[in-house]
C-alpha cells in the first residue's frame, strides 16, 4: 500500500513521540527572534542546515513585522492623529506579516517537515513564546 | 461499565492540537449534541472581563474608570453649556470646534487604553512547561523541587535576569511582569492604572500615553477658557466683581474647581511619562531603578536606542504588536475534548457523546470534577471521561504564587507619597491611601520595597498617581 500521508492523517494516527521547543532569543533586545541552535532531539530526523534554514527565516521574517521603517512610522502617525482608530479598520503591518509567516510555516510543513514525521506549529498561536516542533513516532520503521 | 470497550485514552498520545475550521466541527457536534463552539475567551485564566463577545476586554476591578470618564463628562458638558455661548459670542466660534476635537480625543485614547489588551502573555501549556522544568532540573533528583527563579541573559552587553512566573509556569521574557490584579504576565508592563481600570504595557501604552497628553491640553485648555469667561465677564459687569460672575455661570466655578486642581497631577504625569518614552524606559523600571546604577554597577539601559528621538519613534510610531491571546478565536477541538481522536479510535462506540460533555476549560474541567460521581451514575463512561481530560489549564493546577513581581513595585509608594500630588478627588485618594497601608503588611507578596526618596517634581507626582494602584483589599 503507497505510504502517502496527508497531513490531516498524520496527525490523527501518528502517536507524539516527543515535542522540542525552540526557545526565543533576547541577545538583541525583546524583538521576536529564536535561538537557532539545532536541538539533539532532530539530529535523527532533519538535516542541521535545514532546520536552522527554517529558524532563520522565521527569525527574518518576525524582524521583518516589528522593523521600524518609514512605512511604519507613517502608519504609526497617521494612526496617532486619527486616535488610533485605524487600527479598528485597518489590518496593520504586522497582521499582514504574520499571515505571511503562517503561510510559509504551512509551506515548510508540508514540504519538508511532515515527509519526516515532524509538525512545527505556528509560534503566535503559543504566544510569540517558542516554536513547538512535534516529533510523531516513525511507524515507518516500525513496520 | 465492564462490558463497554472503552479505552483510557492517553493524553501523551493525542494529535496536536490544529486550528481546524470550527465550523466542521461545529457540524459534527451538532450531530451528536447541540452546542456552540466555544471562544476562547471564554476559558481565560485571567481575572479579566470580557465583552462584546470578546472584543472589549477590561480587568476584573474597573477600578475608578467610571469616576475618570465622569468626571470628563461632566467638566467638558459644563464647559459647552456655560462657557462655550459666552466665548463664542465675544471671541472666536473657534473655541467650542477645539475643545469638541480635544474632547473627543480624549474620550476615544481613554476607551481605547481601557478596553484592549495590554500585551498579556498567555500562559504555557503543559506541555511547555513540563519541557522547562525538565531542562532545569536535570540532575534526575525524583523529589519534586521548585524551578530556580531566574535565569540570567545577555541582551546588548548586559546581563538581565529573568524571573520564573509561577502562575504562567514559564521564564517571563524581559520586561515582562506578573500583574496580580489581573493575574496575568503583561509584555513591557509599565503600571496597572486604576484610573483607565486596566494594565498599560506593550500594546496599549501608545493609547495610554496619547490620551493623558490630551488630557493635558483638554485640562489647561478648559482651564483657560474659564479663566478668560471668567475675567470678561468681571470686567464687562464693572463693579460687580467676581461673585457675580461666578453665580451668573455656576458651572464656571466647578469646572474651575476641577480643573485647578487636575492640571497640575495631569501635567505632571504627562511631563513624566514623555521623559520614560524619550528614555524607554518603564514605569515599573524607573521605579525599581533598574538601569540607574544604584546598585553601583555599570548598567545602561538595554532597550534604549540611544536617540531620544528614535526612542519617541519607537514607542509611539512602532509597528503595532498583534494581541497574542486570540480571545475571539475558537477553542481548539481537541481541546474541547480530543474529539477528533476519539472519532478515529473510538469511532464505533457512543461514549462520543459522553466525551463530548467533558469540555476543557477551567470550568469545564472543575464541574466534571465536581460533577464525577453524578456523572458515573448518569453516563456510566463518566468517570471515565473524566480521566481522559488532559489538565491543560495551569489556572486549575498553578501554585499559588509566591512571588508577586513588580507590578508592585509601583503601589509601596502610595504610603509615602499619597500626601503629595494634589487631590484630585479627597475622598477617592483618602480611600486609596488607606488600601495602600492595608496592602503593605501583606506577607504573601514579595513586594520588593526599595527605599524611593521623593524626588523632584514630575516624578514624585507620578508616583503618588502609580502608588495608589493597589492591590485588591475587598
Amino acid at each position: 500500500m503507497a505510504e502517502t500521508h496527508s497531513l490531516q492523517d498524520m496527525r490523527q494516527q501518528a502517536a507524539v513521540a516527543a515535542k522540542v521547543f525552540i526557545q526565543r532569543d533576547y541577545t538583541n533586545g525583546t524583538v521576536c527572534q529564536f535561538q537557532t541552535k539545532f536541538p539533539s532531539e532532530l539530529e535523527t530526523r532533519i538535516d542541521k542546515q535545514q532546520f536552522e534554514e527554517t529558524v532563520r527565516t522565521l527569525n527574518n521574517l518576525y524582524a521583518e513585522a516589528e522593523k521600524l521603517g518609514s512605512q511604519s512610522y507613517i502608519e504609526g502617525c497617521l494612526a496617532c492623529l486619527t486616535a488610533y482608530t485605524v487600527f479598528l479598520c485597518m489590518e496593520t503591518h504586522y497582521e499582514k506579516v504574520l499571515k505571511k509567516i503562517a503561510k510559509y510555516i504551512q509551506e515548510q510543513n508540508d514540504k519538508i517537515y511532515t515527509p519526516r514525521g515532524l509538525l512545527l506549529t505556528d509560534p503566535i498561536e503559543r504566544g510569540l513564546r517558542v516554536v513547538e516542533v512535534t516529533i510523531f513516532e516513525d511507524r515507518s520503521l516500525t513496520r | 461499565m465492564k462490558n463497554c470497550e472503552y479505552q483510557q485514552i492517553d493524553p501523551q498520545a493525542l494529535p496536536i492540537p490544529t486550528p481546524t475550521p470550527p465550523a466542521q466541527h461545529n457540524g459534527s457536534d451538532k450531530r451528536e449534541e447541540p452546542r456552540r463552539a466555544r471562544r476562547k475567551w471564554e476559558v481565560f485564566p485571567g481575572k479579566n472581563r470580557f465583552y462584546c463577545d470578546g472584543r472589549i476586554i477590561v480587568a476584573r476591578q474597573s477600578g475608578v474608570l467610571p469616576l475618570t470618564l465622569g468626571l470628563i463628562l461632566v467638566t467638558s458638558g459644563l464647559f459647552f453649556i456655560f462657557d462655550c455661548p459666552f466665548l463664542v459670542k465675544h471671541l472666536t466660534s473657534c473655541i467650542p470646534v477645539i475643545g469638541g476635537g480635544l474632547f473627543v480625543f480624549v474620550v476615544i485614547t481613554l476607551l481605547q487604553t481601557s478596553f484592549s489588551d495590554p500585551g498579556i502573555l498567555p500562559r504555557a501549556t503543559p506541555d511547555e512547561a513540563a519541557d522547562i522544568e525538565k531542562q532545569i532540573d536535570n540532575t534526575g533528583n525524583t523529589s519534586y523541587r521548585p524551578p530556580p527563579r531566574t535565569k540570567e541573559v545577555l541582551i546588548n552587553q548586559q546581563v538581565v535576569k529573568l524571573k520564573y512566573c509561577f502562575t504562567c509556569k514559564m521564564f517571563r521574557p524581559p520586561r515582562t511582569s506578573h500583574c496580580s490584579l489581573c493575574d496575568n504576565c503583561v509584555e513591557r508592563f509599565d503600571h496597572h492604572c486604576p484610573w483607565v481600570g486596566n494594565c498599560v504595557g506593550k500594546r496599549n501604552y501608545r493609547f495610554f500615553y496619547t490620551f493623558i497628553v490630551s488630557l493635558s491640553f483638554l485640562t489647561a485648555f478648559i482651564f483657560g477658557c474659564v479663566t478668560t469667561h471668567l475675567a470678561l465677564s468681571t470686567w464687562a459687569q464693572g463693579g460687580k466683581g467676581l461673585v457675580f460672575a461666578l453665580q451668573e455661570s455656576p458651572g464656571s466655578a466647578v469646572e474651575l474647581v476641577i480643573c485647578f486642581f487636575s492640571v497640575w497631577s495631569i501635567l505632571g504625569l504627562s511631563g513624566f511619562h514623555t521623559y520614560l518614552v524619550a528614555s524607554n524606559l518603564t514605569t515599573n523600571e524607573d521605579i525599581k531603578g533598574s538601569w540607574s546604577g544604584k546598585s553601583g554597577e555599570d548598567v545602561t539601559n538595554p532597550y534604549s536606542h540611544k536617540n531620544i528621538f528614535i526612542n519617541c519613534c519607537t514607542m509611539l510610531c512602532g509597528p503595532m504588536p498583534p494581541s497574542l491571546i486570540d480571545r475571539r478565536g475558537f477553542l481548539p477541538t481537541d481541546e474541547s475534548v480530543q474529539t477528533a481522536s476519539t472519532d478515529i479510535e473510538l469511532s464505533t462506540l457512543a461514549a462520543k457523546n459522553e466525551i463530548n460533555v467533558c469540555t476543557q476549560g477551567t470550568k469545564g474541567l472543575l464541574e466534571s470534577a465536581t460533577r464525577s460521581p453524578l456523572l458515573s451514575t448518569s453516563c456510566p463512561q463518566g468517570k471515565q471521561t473524566v480521566h481522559t481530560c488532559p489538565d491543560n489549564n495551569p489556572a486549575v493546577n498553578s501554585d499559588p504564587s509566591p512571588e508577586l513581581s513588580t507590578s508592585c513595585g509601583p503601589r509601596h509608594t502610595a504610603s509615602s507619597q499619597g500626601n503629595t500630588s494634589p487631590p484630585r478627588h479627597t475622598k477617592s485618594r483618602a480611600k486609596k491611601s488607606k488600601r495602600a497601608a492595608l496592602h503593605i503588611p501583606n506577607p504573601a507578596f514579595d513586594v520588593p520595597v526599595s527605599p524611593t526618596s521623593p524626588d523632584a517634581g514630575p516624578s514624585s507626582r507620578a508616583r503618588g498617581h502609580k502608588g495608589s494602584s493597589l492591590s485588591p483589599s475587598h
